[in-house]
């Protein structure tokens, strides 16, 4: 059985500003990662869906420490938004100065602003992309 | 199923950087597990090994087997578990497994790490390695800024100003520090004032250092045999009452439950349940406390507090020895250490010797239920397991 939408799928269409996502035919369920079988209730067919890109901030850290690698990227927003659709989704808020961010911009508006990626390091397997996130 | 005990227990000092292999310090603590037992090294039937990182810390995969020879035991099946943190956890719980449904009579169960090796940044590259690579590495999340997600969720999920369960926070530190300062196999001696903690540095807002356990390096195994060996061979055989074991998917797949773990309320379920047991019997908890807020999320999923509350507690000190639950009277990750494959087993340690009434004066008195509590990833492994006296 082939999976509907793979994670190559979901990166090349990240890259292009696209958010892809599944939705159950068996039960609803919106899901904003790629599955091959659903979660809530266990199905295998699935549609292809674009998340629009508003949501709300749920929660977030600023991180200063970051992997071997990954320094000169500190410090950075990294945050849990949940689309407009439902599902959660991570990225990175970008446009707001790491000490601005504080607990207040939870529950806050924001909307897919665009891409960075991940060029990936030697045990990565390649590059991976996550959305970037604006305040609105 | 056959009743299962723990016949022995070992342990090395958990440390900081420190120059000897993770296969020697399996062996160092294996073979006091075995002379505690009174067993020969020769009746052991299987080893179970936990080691999360041996591959990037000592270029060791495929440990068990070279832990099995250097233990003069190469003719045994030896199977490596590598579930994050919780690896030794599931290595025990497997061999009670085995044990119970009489395949095996006598099996090791353990761990080692040697993860100060790495030093931090690479430390830092590959714990992350056990959240998501593809959905949530990419933001760089590492696992400090996990736990640092679940604090800010958990403040305003509960509605508590941040200033007092950062205040809180810096207490479930000073009390594990408190208590590793009492016991000599701990990686940190010595108490932490909360002066200390208001001046330690920020890692993944809102996470200062003093929220964070060390990386660190030793080993920790257990030998675990069915009820009727255990007794010919020990006066104190402490029974397995009960095990569980759940996993969960990355952070966003568990959108439903957060700051609450579904896999600890699943596994901790599972556990009491055999046991015939609830948190009120319960004396002592050694639980996952990798950052101080693992510590409030763990103690209200397993029963102990009203969720939201587990801070209160924390400040009233009804997790301080003599309060409602013993927590962590090992110094818990934070302050004992957390070498990552050994954790469960050194939980498991602690639980075996305080049953058993030699833990000095970080003795919880009377004890004769204990529990461990043991979070892979960011909730992908849990594992519970509850023991209690077989005497």
């Amino acid at each position: 059985m082939e999976a509907k939408l793979t994670f190559k799928d979901f990166n090349e269409g990240l890259k292009q500003g696209k958010l892809s996502g599944l939705k159950c035919q068996g039960c609803g369920e919106l899901i904003a990662q790629p599955r091959i079988l659903c979660g809530k209730c266990g199905g295998s067919e699935f549609d292809s869906i674009e998340f629009a890109g508003p949501g709300s901030i749920q929660t977030f850290t600023v991180n200063y420490v970051a992997a071997e690698g990954r320094e000169a990227e500190a410090p950075y927003i990294v945050a849990i938004v949940e689309l407009d659709e439902g599902p959660w989704v991570m990225g990175n808020i970008v446009g707001l100065k790491p000490e601005a961010a504080t607990i207040d911009i939870i529950g806050k508006r924001v909307t897919l602003s665009g891409v960075a990626v991940f060029q990936g390091d030697k045990y990565s397997a390649g590059e991976a992309a996550r959305p970037l996130f604006k305040l609105l | 199923m056959r009743k299962v005990a723990i016949a022995g227990a070992g342990m090395t000092r958990f440390s900081g950087k420190q120059p000897r292999t993770a296969i020697e310090l399996f062996g160092d603590a294996a073979t006091d597990a075995i002379r505690e037992s009174n067993i020969r090294s020769q009746d052991v039937q299987a080893l179970f090994m936990g080691n999360f990182m041996g591959d990037f810390e000592e270029g060791q995969a495929h440990i068990q087997a070279f832990a099995a020879d250097y233990l003069g035991l190469a003719r045994i099946p030896a199977n490596r578990y590598e579930n994050a943190c919780a690896s030794a956890s599931a290595a025990i719980r497997d061999a009670f497994i085995w044990v119970a449904s009489g395949y095996y009579d006598i099996v090791l169960a353990g761990g080692a790490e040697c993860a100060t090796k790495m030093g931090t940044p690479l430390a830092t590259r590959t714990f992350a390695m056990a959240s998501d690579s593809r959905y949530e590495y990419a933001s760089g999340l590492t696992f400090p800024g996990v736990f640092a997600m679940l604090t800010h969720l958990y403040a305003r999920k509960y509605n508590i100003p941040l200033e007092k369960l950062k205040r809180q926070l810096y207490q479930v530190s000073i009390n594990s520090h408190y208590y590793a300062a009492r016991n000599p196999k701990a990686q940190y001696q010595k108490e932490l004032t909360m002066e200390d903690a208001l001046k330690s540095p920020m890692i993944a807002s809102p996470l200062q250092l003093v929220d964070c356990c060390p990386f660190s390096d030793g080993a920790a195994v257990l030998v675990i045999t069915s009820e009727d060996v255990a007794k010919k061979l020990t006066k104190k055989p402490v029974l397995i009452a009960g095990v569980g074991q759940a996993s969960a998917g990355n952070l966003l797949s568990q959108k439903e439950y957060l700051p609450r773990i579904r896999s600890r309320e699943l596994a901790a379920a599972q556990s009491y349940k055999m046991a015939g047991l609830g948190p009120k019997d319960i004396d002592l908890i050694e639980l996952h406390d990798c950052f101080s807020t693992a510590a409030l999320i763990a103690l209200e999923s397993l029963g102990f507090f009203p969720y939201g509350t587990a801070g209160d507690a924390v400040e009233k000190g009804e997790t301080k020895i003599g309060g409602r639950i013993a927590v962590n009277p090992s110094g818990g990750l934070k302050a004992k250490g957390h070498p990552v494959g050994a954790t469960g087993a050194a939980q498991a340690y602690e639980v075996v010797r305080q049953l058993r009434g030699e833990c000095g004066e970080r003795q919880v008195e009377g004890a004769r239920v204990g529990m461990t509590d043991t979070l892979g990833g960011d909730g992908g492994t849990l594992c519970n397991i509850i023991l209690k006296r077989g005497w």
